[in-house]
């Protein structure tokens, strides 16, 4: 492990972090929120940090994977510490441990609120919950590499591939800073045509922005306690149309852009995407119709619930709590789904399960046929054999990480559905679970051991696992 | 540039690094997954698996938007093919690699009729970097600029030679007007020498000159130049076939030592003028028998690093001729430093170095194309030679006037022919070819040389 050059890296991080954190404070200004100072008093101590760490250039730059991996993890913690702070001593959150929950669920577009009330808490802090849900969805550290030159010889390459989700990076252009730069522009675009239908919609800048960023980033973030049941149709189909696009591979776009249409519309990973909504959609707006009363309403609800759920966003129309259980089951089965890999979205990604599938359907053609040769295709290239190891991997690490918290939460005494569905909907950073966790309600009753092992949990889901998981690797850390 | 690479072996992935480096966007076409694998995850490039004669894999790659496509997969034939395809569906500028012999002999209509924009041969320019070497046996490299009237000469500062001790600002009254010292290697250290500047014995430095004034100069500091009659070359492949037809051509006895008795044939056939013997170039017994001891020059050029190590070491020790020896993959340079081995050729290299250069002039704006690019210890130092276009802004004044940066030094200037010695009160010329050393590697045009 090369200390000197994650020293140095860090430093970096930390100077960007503290130009994010003047954000609120100006929106802080705006609305002469005295919450504002603290930002800013944050913000300065961080940039000194950060340019103490900088001060001497390390004399070994060599940077490798396992640097990559420790790198984007241990940045991923420290941003979410460093968030909580002002929230905390400007009193506006006095727990540090619910604001660091609040931050590490922003910041890794959870949406799960450990915060009893969200209406009056101040602008700043609204808007700073929302912006980092907006923030971590496209990555910070993607964020970071668009502006700055190479940090080390290859170190961007493995910061960019450990902080992007799904089982495969692939680049859309040759270069990885155009690569980071096109990604954030698509986002930034898309946000920005959300903000204006908002606005259409008759709601204010402040709201449209920061339900727009909540929504870029399948965050999750909401500034009213009641969630979306209160905005209007047009507002939620808004955003349940835009939930949907966030939760698409980015690489969709980018072909539409240069206007490959028909290799964008080859995506497997994007068709069985919405195969998979649209069918999930309709299922739950049957199931739901005596509730609703409307085709209109239910498939609205329904729609919207889905998206919320498979983008791993976590708004609510509904308090689905109260909704069938067929739909309660079908809604968990759809959160370890998640979203495409490659969008903002969390969970396992559809790409994940597309290999899992045809790996299962492969192995019974070979029980059928023992001598048959047949490779896994996906797009119509071979996936190889690391990729399919390395996914199913994740899969026994995911189950495992997952049994234990269960267990960890469980010393809480909540009832069966909350315990598993807090976890469930943590992991796979979706904010929202059911029971006392639902849509209703949040998560400020749970303990602060629960809260921690949660906390972990959101980290390890958002960067899938194995940099979190390698931090506990003694070797990781060998000089 | 938008710059597409098919084939990412040992010469794309070498091409591909240094084209990164050079900050241009590269794309590799590489039909095994593990090798691509491996420079996509150790280079910032995109990587595309497939078939590079593919239009689909081509179209993929974006072939139809780059500027450049740089064919260097291991057979000739796909090579060409993959530049005619990308020829036909892009507006692309194509490179290819040939290497076989027989298409090498009629690469000019090969070149127009598949409109490729060039073709490098690693072996065939290695073999002209060790004739070249072969003829002034005291050099540890020779560079050509200038279409041959200038060399730029690296040679190691003997015991005893007035050199030693000398101050750079006699060098000119003591040693002579034609010869100009661009490079000092001294222990670990590279650097362009400025007036204050002191040669030691042991040092290694690289001097241009006129073609005509060298064998003056090597005797002016101790060199003693002989000249090279009978050479022997291990390893019959096509950088020792490409070897001995150009020293053959020279008069030059060649003796080839090849392993493969099928090659062997096949050479006698090709050089009849060359003496061939079967056997392993690593066999001592074999080589006493060939009379090594007496040759003027020995050269390791079989395709395993190895086994050119091994033999060259074993020709120093045993003779004391001018021993060159081929080394294929780079990271080895490092290493082999310290080792008597003679003269390293690197076709590998060499081959990047023309890519290069030639990716330098299309990206050149100025018209001061790079003629001549040559990249020497260890990529440290960048030689390269200019020709001065209508509109450059170097000819505005004398150099003395001119604010040229530190790190670079004009080494010579060639106008119609004759060598001029740049001094203060000379100024370039339109049409003049200029050679400049810099220790910042990168230069596009002549006017970057101003500070």
């Amino acid at each position: 492990m090369n200390y000197q050059i994650l020293r140095y890296i860090l430093g970096l991080i930390l100077i960007f972090e503290a130009v994010f954190l003047l954000l609120p404070g100006l929106v802080a200004a705006i609305y002469g929120e005295p919450c504002g100072w603290w930002f800013l008093a944050t913000a300065a101590v961080v940039v000194l940090i950060g340019f103490a760490l900088r001060i001497k250039k390390p004399t070994n730059m060599q940077f490798h994977g396992r640097e990559g991996l420790v790198l984007v993890s241990m940045s991923w913690i420290l941003i979410s510490l460093i968030s909580a702070v002002p929230m905390t001593i400007s009193g506006v959150v006095p727990s540090y441990i619910d604001a660091l929950f609040e931050m590490v669920s922003g910041f890794t577009t959870t949406g799960a609120s450990a915060l009893t009330s969200v209406e009056h808490l101040p602008h700043a802090i609204n808007f700073w919950r929302c912006f980092s849900n907006w923030n971590g969805g496209m990555g910070v550290i993607v964020f970071i590499m668009m502006i700055i030159p190479k940090a080390a010889s290859n170190a961007n390459m493995y910061l960019m591939r450990a902080e992007s989700p799904g089982p495969s990076f692939g680049k859309l252009v040759p270069k990885l800073k155009t690569t980071a730069r096109t990604l954030y522009l698509m986002y930034i675009g898309l946000t920005l045509i959300q903000l204006i239908l908002l606005l259409c919609g008759g709601l204010s800048f402040f709201e449209s922005l920061c339900i727009a960023m909540a929504t870029a980033g399948t965050g999750g973030f909401g500034i009213r306690d009641t969630g979306f049941s209160m905005y209007s149709s047009y507002v939620q189909i808004v955003v349940t149309v835009f939930m949907f696009l966030f939760g698409v591979n980015f690489k969709f776009y980018f072909l539409l852009i240069m206007r490959k249409i028909k290799e964008a519309f080859a995506i497997e990973e994007v068709f069985w995407y919405t195969i998979l909504f649209a069918v999930a959609s309709i299922l739950i707006a049957i199931d739901i119709f005596p509730i609703a009363g409307t085709i209109g309403g239910s498939l609205k609800h329904a729609s919207f619930q889905v998206a919320t759920v498979m983008t791993t966003t976590g708004f609510a129309t509904m308090d689905f709590n109260a909704w069938p259980i067929f739909s309660q089951v079908l809604l968990v089965l759809l959160m370890f789904v998640g979203a495409c890999a490659g969008s903002t979205g969390g969970g396992m990604k559809v790409s994940r399960f597309i290999i899992y599938i045809k790996s299962a359907l492969k192995e019974m053609a070979t029980l059928l046929h023992p001598n048959s040769v047949k490779k896994i295709k996906m797009d119509g290239k071979i996936i190889d054999h690391e990729t399919i190891r390395s996914a199913n991997i994740y899969l026994i690490i995911y189950v495992m990480l997952m049994a234990v918290s269960i267990i960890i939460v469980s010393l809480d005494q909540f009832d069966l559905v909350t315990t598993v569905t807090s976890v469930i909907a943590t992991f796979n950073n979706i904010g929202p679970g059911l029971g006392a966790v639902g849509p209703a309600g949040n998560f400020h009753s749970l303990s602060i051991l629960s809260k921690l092992v949660l906390i972990f949990d959101m980290l390890t889901g958002r960067l899938e696992i194995f940099p979190i998981v390698i931090l506990f690797v003694r070797d990781t850390w060998k000089k | 540039m938008k710059i597409v690479i098919a084939g990412c072996g040992g010469v794309g992935g070498t091409i591909a690094e240094q084209l990164v480096q050079e900050g241009h966007a590269v794309t590799v076409i590489e039909r095994d997954n593990k090798v691509l694998q491996n420079v996509t995850s150790r280079i910032d490039a995109m990587g595309i698996q497939g078939n590079c004669t593919s239009i689909a894999v081509q179209d993929e790659a974006g072939v139809k938007n780059a500027d450049l496509l740089i064919a260097v997969t291991n057979h000739d034939e796909v090579n060409m093919l993959t530049c005619l395809i990308a020829r036909k569906i892009g507006r692309c500028q194509t490179i290819a690699r040939v290497r076989s012999p027989q298409y090498f002999n009629e690469i000019g209509y090969i070149r127009d009729e598949l409109g490729l924009s060039m073709a490098v041969n690693p072996e065939y320019a290695a073999a002209q970097e060790m004739a070249r070497l072969i003829q002034i046996p005291s050099a540890l490299e020779v560079d050509s600029f200038a279409k041959g009237h200038v060399n730029m000469i690296k040679v190691e500062i003997p015991e005893g030679s007035i050199l030693d001790q000398m101050k750079i600002m006699d060098f000119r009254s003591k040693v002579g007007d034609d010869a100009l010292v661009c490079i000092v290697e001294h222990d670990q250290e590279v650097y362009i020498p400025n007036g204050s500047s002191v040669f030691h014995a042991g040092d290694k430095i690289s001097v241009t000159m006129p073609i005509y004034a060298m064998n003056a100069f090597l005797t002016k500091i101790g060199i003693k130049a002989k000249s090279i009659k009978r050479v022997m070359i291990a390893g019959g492949g096509k950088l020792g076939y490409y070897l001995a037809h150009i020293l053959l051509d020279a008069r030059i006895q060649v003796k080839i030592v090849e392993r493969s008795e099928e090659r062997c044939v096949e050479l006698s056939d090709l050089l009849p003028k060359a003496m061939i013997i079967h056997g392993e170039a690593t066999d001592k017994q074999l080589l006493l028998e060939e009379d090594v001891e007496s040759m003027d020059s020995v050269v390791a050029a079989t395709d395993q690093d190895e086994e050119n190590l091994l033999m060259a070491l074993y020709a120093h020790k045993v003779t004391d001729a001018k021993v060159i020896t081929r080394i294929n993959r780079l990271s080895i340079g490092e290493v082999i430093g310290d080792l008597s081995v003679g003269s390293v050729v690197t076709p590998m290299n060499i081959t990047a170095g023309y890519i290069i250069r030639y990716v330098r002039s299309m990206q050149n704006s100025y018209g001061s194309n790079v003629e001549t690019l040559y990249r020497l210890v260890d990529n440290k130092v960048e030689a390269l030679e200019f020709i001065v276009g209508e509109n450059a802004k170097v000819m505005k004044d004398t150099l003395a006037n001119l604010n040229i940066r530190k790190d670079v030094m004009v080494c010579c200037i060639s106008r119609h022919k004759k060598v001029i010695r740049p001094g203060g009160q000379d100024q370039i010329q339109a049409g003049d070819s200029v050679i400049v050393v810099t220790t910042r590697p990168g230069l596009n045009g002549i006017d970057e040389i101003l500070d």
